[in-house]
């Protein structure tokens, strides 16, 4: 475990080594700056998609589905094209940057709660019923999107466009000042909550024979994978599979059920991934191709293979 | 003394529980059967908390469970339910040790992990405590169950169904872990169960229900009657004495 944890975290420290210092010409006052923040940003997407997709995974008692196959994602685009739709693109470019993500997460937190709080807890061992339900969540969002974008002018479209096609090169940096802390009280919230989610692991009715608050714990899990995903989404647009890459690798490397090195694990895993990907394809690959579509590739081939595997035992 | 009171339950409009009131004795061993859909299960569950109360009161000695945090009673019950499904990879040992957990929160202490290695030692584990109870196979499985809910160590052990998918060798086994609890470490042992010769054979009370309704609660002896057990059953069930044992022959 200690040398998995050492390895790790040399690959971390050698991957953000990588993306501040590869091909870095010119004055450094400038680079460490600009090159910070974008760091500081993948570092917090990378974060909040680890945490997110554990707890999610933990209070859903299964290791295939992660909230953006569920349709988490999904549901914040239709958040925001509804929000052009109702505004207009004048109103919606207007709103400080703050109020608009407080607005956003708010609602995102209170439909998702609703939506998911009410089917967790009940069906949810049955992992073809919640896959199901995923989808077709995931199509209806997407088709209200769909649909709320055709109604919407042009002009509006373009500014919806915007807002919704960033990606890991160009992280949404006003954004950074909020998400920083807001991911940051979500995880110390979820690291101090550790063993809880050890025991929430087992199940419902392991739970409750344990002595937990079995709703009132469920709730505040969602809550938090919720808030998580909104602001990762927020900053970088939704990925699907990106999650479920890293939790697999981090239940593989640690094999252990104790949620504190898992977290660690995947937090770590995930920053590797993500900075480290992203330098490869800045700086040696320069901008040849995207980062976002093998990382989907690779999570897409583990989700085929544990639902493969899942499905022969 | 597990004390329920006028409990009324109804799941969408159709009754499951109607007004059952009952007393179970502190210690030994109390068994609840009855004919499918007669409510030991409902029963079970509410007792466990598992299922909210809609009218009626259950307490475990002076605790309402309505009342009493989760967290207070889970030092005073612990529950088993049948086939409990687990996603992680745990050990054994963990699992186990997941029984402490009312009493420390997570942070365990030399105590703790005295009365888990004291539970392995009991159940027969120690050999395989470190084992993925994935791997294990149903019996086993079941064992560790019981022994986490040992580790937990509480005045009331609730048992739903435990001798499913368990062969005749593991059935026995552990009902006489159960009798070795409830007579050597004062335990008060509730468990719902499916073949009346079990609890005819290791129980010190049966409590029959039936339609919902309390049919029968007495001393295991009295109870294997032909009478009582045909009423319950809805057809003949033929009793006999085998060295000094009432069997009822209700497969043939």
């Amino acid at each position: 475990m200690v040398r998995t944890f050492c390895i790790l975290g040399l690959c971390t420290v050698l991957s953000i080594t990588a993306f501040m210092v590869l091909g870095a010409r010119g004055n450094w006052d400038f680079i460490l700056v600009f090159r910070g923040t974008k760091l500081l940003a993948l570092v917090i997407v990378a974060t909040a998609i680890a945490v997110a997709t554990i707890l999610f995974q933990t209070l859903t008692s299964n290791r295939i589905l992660t909230p953006s196959i569920m349709g988490f994602d999904a549901l914040y685009v239709l958040f925001q094209t509804a929000l052009i739709f109702t505004l207009g693109g004048f109103g919606f470019s207007s709103l400080a940057p703050e109020l608009k993500f407080a607005l956003e997460l708010c609602l995102l937190s209170a439909a998702s709660l609703m939506l998911f709080g009410s089917l967790i807890g009940q069906g949810m061992h049955d992992l073809f019923r919640m896959l199901l339900v995923g989808v077709v969540f995931g199509v209806l969002f997407q088709s209200l999107t769909v649909l709320l974008q055709r109604m919407i002018d042009p002009n509006e479209f373009s500014v919806l466009q915007g807002s919704l096609f960033a990606s890991f090169n160009k992280v949404d940096t006003t954004l950074i000042a909020l998400a920083t802390p807001l991911v940051l009280a979500c995880c110390a919230l979820a690291w101090h909550k550790r063993n809880v989610w050890d025991v929430m692991a087992l199940g419902r009715e392991q739970a409750i024979s344990l002595g937990l608050n079995y709703k009132r714990e469920l709730l505040i899990g969602l809550a938090l994978v919720t808030a998580l995903i909104a602001t990762s989404t927020a900053l970088v647009g939704p990925v699907a599979f990106f999650g479920l890459l890293v939790s697999a690798i981090s239940y593989e490397v640690t094999k252990t059920h104790h949620h504190g090195p898992i977290f660690l694990s995947s937090i770590l895993i995930s920053i590797i991934v993500l900075v480290g990907g992203q330098a490869i394809f800045e700086r040696a690959l320069g901008l040849g191709a995207t980062l976002s579509i093998v990382v989907e590739f690779l999570g897409g081939l583990v989700f085929l293979f544990l639902i493969l595997r899942r499905v022969r035992v | 003394m597990i004390g329920i009171e006028n409990v009324t339950f109804h799941h969408g409009k159709s009754p499951i529980l109607k007004d059952v009131s009952l007393t179970i004795k502190k210690g030994g061993i109390t068994a609840l059967i009855g004919p499918n859909g007669a409510g030991k299960s409902t029963l079970f569950a509410l007792m466990s908390r598992l299922l909210p109360l809609q009218s009626g009161k259950i307490s475990f000695d002076a605790m309402d469970i309505r009342q009493t945090a989760s967290r207070e009673l889970a030092k005073k019950l612990a529950i088993l339910r049948q086939d409990t499904h687990v996603a992680s990879r745990i050990t054994v040992q963990d699992m186990v040790g997941f029984g402490r957990f009312p009493h420390h929160q997570g942070r365990a202490t030399r105590v703790d992990h005295d009365k888990v290695s004291a539970a392995l030692e009991v159940f027969d584990l120690t050999a395989i405590a470190e084992r993925f109870i994935d791997e294990l196979s149903g019996g086993q499985r079941q064992r560790v169950l019981v022994a986490m809910a040992y580790a937990q160590d509480t005045e009331y052990l609730l048992l739903d169904e435990p001798l499913n998918n368990l062969d005749m060798h593991f059935a026995r086994n552990l009902m006489h872990q159960l009798r070795d609890l409830a007579d050597n470490h004062g335990k008060t042992v509730v468990v719902v169960l499916h073949e009346i010769n079990y609890a005819a054979a290791h129980a010190d009370t049966i409590i029959a229900l039936k339609n919902g309704k309390v049919a029968s609660h007495s001393k295991t002896d009295e109870f294997m009657t032909e009478e009582t057990l045909s009423r319950i059953y809805d057809m003949r069930v033929k009793v006999r004495t085998v060295d000094g044992l009432k069997v009822a022959l209700h497969h043939v």
